[in-house]
């Protein structure tokens, strides 16, 4: 059988840990091939390798069947293959165009830029692959599905015949994907070969014709997708039973402790992100807020915590009106914050483990007097408490954050944010990134706190975690709740159409 | 009596427009070394170097021009230094760029000890002559400001134009901007970002010390102390405020420019301590600094790279 | 290479090492900056050859001069001194993200400050002038780093250009200042002498080495302990090294940035009073030959720590005191110092470089 891509006894190891561990992978030419696995499994560094960004440490890689040394992505794209990434790889600032023909660009006498031929071959691409997009468009006005169709677009100009796609399905809505899909239909039909990387078993099964499952480096199966069912892939990727959902046992209450009123803001591009945002957030109560990564959420959390200013509207949490007061006022109403970028903002990664506990409660007692001397007899105490009640896998209180695991850095910050006993918790992405144990005790603990009287505003890109743990659910569109509803009386279908601006309340 | 026509005439506008020219070239030397993702603070060394190297080429061949080519060859090897530090060995951008200044003020005053048995000061050399366009100098008041300047004036204008033209409609230009905004992307396109990188920064240093070249070949006929005096750091000031645009970084320049001509003017004539005259360059790029830059985004990932 | 050291003499070896540990450090932990600054002096010794001077000539000139006798002594710790103030300038500044290039005008406008006060009052007791012309001395240079900060923290104007700018600013300011309204009879450009009740007394008989050179080491410790053990260096740190967590934990990184340009200008506004009240008694045009500079090159061969300061700045102290000796006896120029200084900058201001030498020079050894 003539093998698009072989890759025979791939190894790479990064310090501390083996990422891919003798990793046979076979993609037959012109089929749809998944590479499923949990996040931190190694399927981007496996496909990163294919494309030239790594060096593997041992074994071979033959593209149709013959030997390759791929060192670096200019290679890659001389052989064919073309990479589509999870954060995608355009220049904001540069048009559709520029970005499409990036380091292939053709000239009219060798030195100046040729535009017509550029916006004449884009324009015939667009239409082969059902792909539109405007050429002349900067890139970072463009809604985010429609900057993937020109991640994939950028490929094919360079002549793509095995086209990568990393977690293509996180960034768009349910009718989004199946958008994607017909693409993906199409491409094969014109004869590429697909590798579709992702977490997500029953996109996997949708769309592909075969499916190779990594668990920790290392390949537990390649299965076709019409012989087996999301169960036996699941028991693959993890290799135990996974629970996906929560008891939800609620006391019911109509205390409101966060109220937002129409509230109005513009993000860094100085376009707006939010047109008049209006919910509440009640006692004993988890909402989580769904919508696609960019209809403001972001923008809403960095307002909500003072990070941002409000250019319109209102924001009380407790009664107590905050709007475009400090970060710190927030935190002594009682307000804890969950970052979706933990190591930005979550953490201080050069601070100790206990240096990034205290954050925050720094300079009130008993740790210090206003700005003189930090008691760290106490801080220690303070932490090694932290370290035991949460299980924090850590050499000692002293040790850098940075050399933290994900799930052990998010550990951190959920000590430290769920131990000030809030009144409300703002979590954003809480398990982005995170392996399912790390994930399941993130979301415990959220659950946790609800139960215990908090208020939690979670949110969240991944529709299952929305499902899995709210009592309400509200829908972001372009700025705005175009919608809020009760998880039992709504469906995946009713909130994708939500998300995607369909209908609205 | 000093009448307003002393201080403001067309002679003003003339050296204006002189003035303008190391800074304009400096500045767009720190334009290509930012758009490619690296602060270049030390342009005000290679500025320095460029002069002192000028002079001292000029002094010993008899030749300006070779002195002007030997300014722009040693402002490229700062660069490479620079870049050298910066990227291959991920030093911090302001520490080396400081690191050459410095550098620059002892090399150039050491050398003109051993030279010319001065700190202070060398001896004249042969600099630049001046040229003068036919036709362009006899039409009035435009010709005067333009006509007649050593030809590094007008190789500034033209390097401006070559500079947008290169950014903006060639693919070169498309590479520099976006290794300096998103690198990684333009590593996944096949793009060999630490070439381009390397390259602007070799560029930028040759423009500076084709700036400090004219400060001292095409204008004073020597080299002394320190005559670099912040251009290199103005410059950078007339970037933001350029908005890291080859025309609008000119533009700033000639803002520059015409305070310097004017405070050179206003010595002169004696009507102030020249110790004030002095500072009003400096205050003026302060102004200029808090006026302008709270909507300039620079364009450019300053992170150093680094693919595995 | 450590191990052959050690063969050769193991008794100076361990009187090192024992020193070394009581002050927190290790070889290992010292060994880039002591190979910086032996390969920087190697590199000077070739640019002398080149240039005609007898390095072995120039370098026992410049050590005999710094540390040969009392008076050499005397000057190596004075002209080390207001370095230290320099470096805990930038040092300070750089631990809240912000660079700080603007050391040698804050120096200037505080010593000038202290100067107006030191001659404007005659019969204030000592213990009033003193402290009040050192006070002058931190709020001159206070302000001076305050208007970078506003302008940084309002207006995002880059601290490196306007701190730069506002040195030129100060060095021509001070310079009017002594030409014009408060030159004191007579050629040089200097204000009249202060007044002996705003003196800082003379701590080592003959030479001019003041009780400045006891507030600089006291400051540096100060500095160490503010930045490790309280909340407010915790803060400082915080926002320099992580500006986005520090804010969205409620440390207000605008007050933080302000508060460290403002010390740190403060810093070197009193190191500039020192050097009036306690070495020149007036303010002279042109007293710092560059100490500003110095500061910087101090504060990262010291790395960022105030210990290793108070030794750097000792260093570069004995380089300008020996230079003039140097220069004196060799006739080498004053400026080979400026370069010494640029490349031990250089060679420590990318870490990779020192391992990538030592990679290649082990083979060669």
């Amino acid at each position: 059988m003539n093998m698009a891509v072989r890759m025979i006894n791939l190894t790479k190891i990064f310090p501390g840990v083996v990422a891919n561990d003798s990793i046979n992978f076979l993609v037959e030419k012109g089929e749809i091939h998944g590479l499923l696995g949990e996040n931190g499994a190694g399927k981007t560094v496996l496909m990163s390798i294919l494309y030239g960004l790594y060096r593997p440490d041992r074994g071979q890689i033959y593209i149709d069947e013959k030997e390759v040394n791929v060192d670096n992505p200019a290679t890659a794209i001389k052989l064919g293959i073309g990479m589509v990434h999870q954060h995608f790889m355009l220049v904001p600032s540069l048009t559709v165009a520029e970005n499409i023909i990036l380091g292939r660009e053709p000239t009219k006498n060798k030195v100046l830029l040729d535009m017509d031929k550029i916006l004449n071959d884009i324009e015939g691409f667009s239409e082969r692959y059902r792909l539109k997009v405007d050429p002349k468009a900067l890139v970072y006005t463009l809604p985010v599905g429609v900057q993937q169709r020109v991640e994939i677009l950028k490929a094919l100009y360079r002549g793509v015949e095995i086209l990568i796609l990393d977690e293509p399905t996180s960034v768009l809505t349910p009718q989004e994907v199946e958008e994607l899909f017909k693409a993906i239909r199409a491409l094969k039909e014109q004869g590429k070969t697909i590798i579709f990387i992702s977490h997500k078993l029953k996109e996997v099964l949708a769309i592909c014709d075969r499916v190779t499952v990594l668990k920790r480096g290392k390949v537990a199966g390649t299965v076709k997708a019409e012989e087996t069912s999301p169960g036996k892939l699941a028991e693959m990727m993890v290799g135990r039973e996974v629970i996906f959902t929560y008891e939800k046992k609620r006391v019911k209450s109509e205390e409101a402790v966060l109220k937002v009123e129409g509230l109005k803001a513009i993000n860094d591009r100085k376009l707006p992100a939010l047109n008049g945002v209006t919910f509440e957030v009640c006692k004993f109560e988890i909402l989580g807020v769904a919508g696609v990564e960019g209809n403001g959420q972001t923008e809403l959390v960095e307002v909500l915590m003072g990070l941002r200013e409000a250019t319109a509207g209102r924001v009380f949490v407790d009664g107590t009106d905050v709007t475009n007061t400090v970060t710190g006022e927030r935190i002594e109403l009682g307000v804890s914050y969950v970052p979706e970028d933990r190591r930005k903002r979550g953490l201080i990664l050069d601070f100790s483990v206990m240096e990034n506990l205290i954050l925050g409660k720094h300079n009130k007692y008993p740790f210090a007097k206003g700005w003189i001397r930090l008691n760290f007899e106490k801080a220690s105490d303070f932490a090694k408490g932290l370290i035991q009640e949460f299980s924090i896998k850590t050499p000692s209180e002293d040790a850098p954050a940075r050399n933290l695991s994900g799930g052990t850095q998010q550990r951190v910050i959920v000590a430290r944010e769920f131990s000030r006993k809030p009144k409300l918790i703002i979590a954003s992405q809480p398990t982005r990134g995170l392996d399912v144990g790390a994930t399941e005790y993130v979301r415990k603990k959220l659950v946790e706190m609800r139960d215990q009287g908090c208020a939690v505003l979670l949110i969240s890109a991944d529709l299952d975690e929305i499902w899995a743990l709210s009592d309400r659910i509200a829908v972001m569109y372009e700025g705005e709740v175009v919608a809020i509803r009760d998880p039992g009386k709504t469906s995946e279908l009713e909130l994708g159409l939500l998300m995607a601006g369909g209908k609205r309340d | 009596m000093v009448e307003l026509i002393d201080v403001i005439n067309i002679g003003l506008f003339a050296a204006a427009l002189r003035m303008a020219t190391p800074i304009a070239l400096a500045s767009l030397g720190g334009i290509f070394s930012e758009r490619a993702g690296i602060i270049n603070i030390g342009l005000e060394g290679m500025m320095l170097t460029g002069a002192f190297t000028g002079v001292m080429v000029s002094y010993f061949s008899g030749n300006p021009w070779l002195g002007v080519l030997a300014a722009m060859l040693v402002g490229a090897l700062l660069g490479l230094l620079h870049a050298l530090l910066t990227i291959k060995f991920s030093g911090d951008h302001i520490v080396s760029g400081t690191g050459i200044n410095i550098f620059a003020m002892g090399f150039t005053a050491y050398m003109s000890q051993v030279i010319w048995g001065s700190r202070g000061a060398s001896v004249s050399v042969r600099g630049l002559q001046t040229v003068s366009i036919p036709l362009l100098k006899d039409i009035p008041i435009i010709g005067d400001i333009l006509g007649s300047h050593t030809p590094l004036v007008y190789m500034t204008l033209i390097l401006t134009v070559l500079s947008y033209i290169v950014l903006f409609k060639t693919p070169v230009g498309l590479r520099i901007r976006a290794v300096g905004e998103h690198p990684s992307a333009a590593d996944t396109a096949g793009i060999n970002v630490f070439q381009i990188k390397y390259l602007c920064v070799m560029v930028s240093g040759m423009l500076a010390g084709l700036g400090g070249a004219f400060l001292s070949l095409g204008h004073l006929n020597l080299f002394a102390w320190g005559m670099s005096g912040g251009r290199g750091f103005i410059a950078l000031a007339a970037m933001i405020l350029g908005r890291w645009m080859p025309f609008g970084a000119f533009g700033a320049s000639l803002l520059f420019g015409f305070s310097d001509a004017l405070q050179m003017r206003l010595q002169a004539l004696g009507l102030l301590p020249p110790q004030i005259i002095l500072m009003i360059p400096y205050i003026l790029t302060i102004a200029v600094l808090a006026g302008v830059v709270r909507k300039a985004i620079p364009p450019s990932d300053y992170k150093p790279y680094v693919r595995e | 290479m450590i191990e052959g050291i050690r063969r050769v003499n193991p008794e100076a070896w361990h009187t090192l090492r024992e020193i070394l540990t009581k002050l927190g450090l290790s070889v290992r932990k010292i060994l880039p900056e002591t190979i910086a600054i032996i390969t920087a002096f190697l590199i000077g010794a070739i640019a002398l050859l080149i240039t005609g001077y007898p390095p072995v000539e120039a370098y026992s000139a410049m050590i005999s001069g710094a540390f040969g006798d009392v008076f050499g002594i005397g000057q190596t710790l004075t002209q080390a001194t207001p370095i230290i103030f320099t470096a805990l300038a930038f040092l300070f500044a750089f631990k809240s993200g912000l660079f700080n290039i603007g050391a040698e005008g804050q120096l200037l406008v505080g010593a000038f400050a202290s100067a107006l006060i030191g001659i404007s009052f005659n019969n204030l007791p000592v213990y009033i002038h003193l402290p009040l012309a050192l006070l002058a001395g931190a709020l001159a240079g206070g302000f001076w780093g305050f208007i970078p900060a506003v302008l940084k923290v309002k207006l995002g104007a880059h601290e490196v250009i306007t701190t730069m700018m506002l040195s030129y600013v100060a060095s021509n300011l001070t310079s009017y200042m002594v030409n014009y309204p408060f030159k004191a009879p007579g050629w040089v450009p200097q204000t009249i002498v202060v007044a002996p009740s705003a003196e800082l007394p003379r701590i080592l008989q003959p030479t001019q080495l003041s009780a400045s050179i006891i507030i600089a080491v006291a400051l540096a410790w100060f500095t160490d302990y503010m930045l490790k053990k309280t909340t407010l260096g915790y803060e400082v740190r915080a926002v320099g090294l992580n500006p986005s967590a520090a804010e969205s934990s409620g440390i207000s990184v605008k007050k933080g940035m302000i508060l460290a340009l403002v010390i740190s200008g403060a810093i070197a506004g009193l190191g500039g009073a020192g050097e009036v009240l306690g070495v020149h008694r007036r303010f002279i045009e042109g007293f710092s030959p560059g100490y500003g500079w110095d500061g910087l090159a101090v504060a990262l061969i010291g790395r960022l720590h105030p210990v290793g300061v108070v030794f750097a700045a000792i260093l570069f102290g004995a380089l300008r005191s020996g230079g003039m000796v140097m220069t004196r006896a060799t006739g080498v120029p004053l400026d080979i110092i400026n370069m010494l200084q640029a490349l031990v900058v250089i060679l420590i201001a990318a870490p990779k470089l020192i391992r990538y030498l030592l990679k290649r020079g082990g083979f060669k050894w």
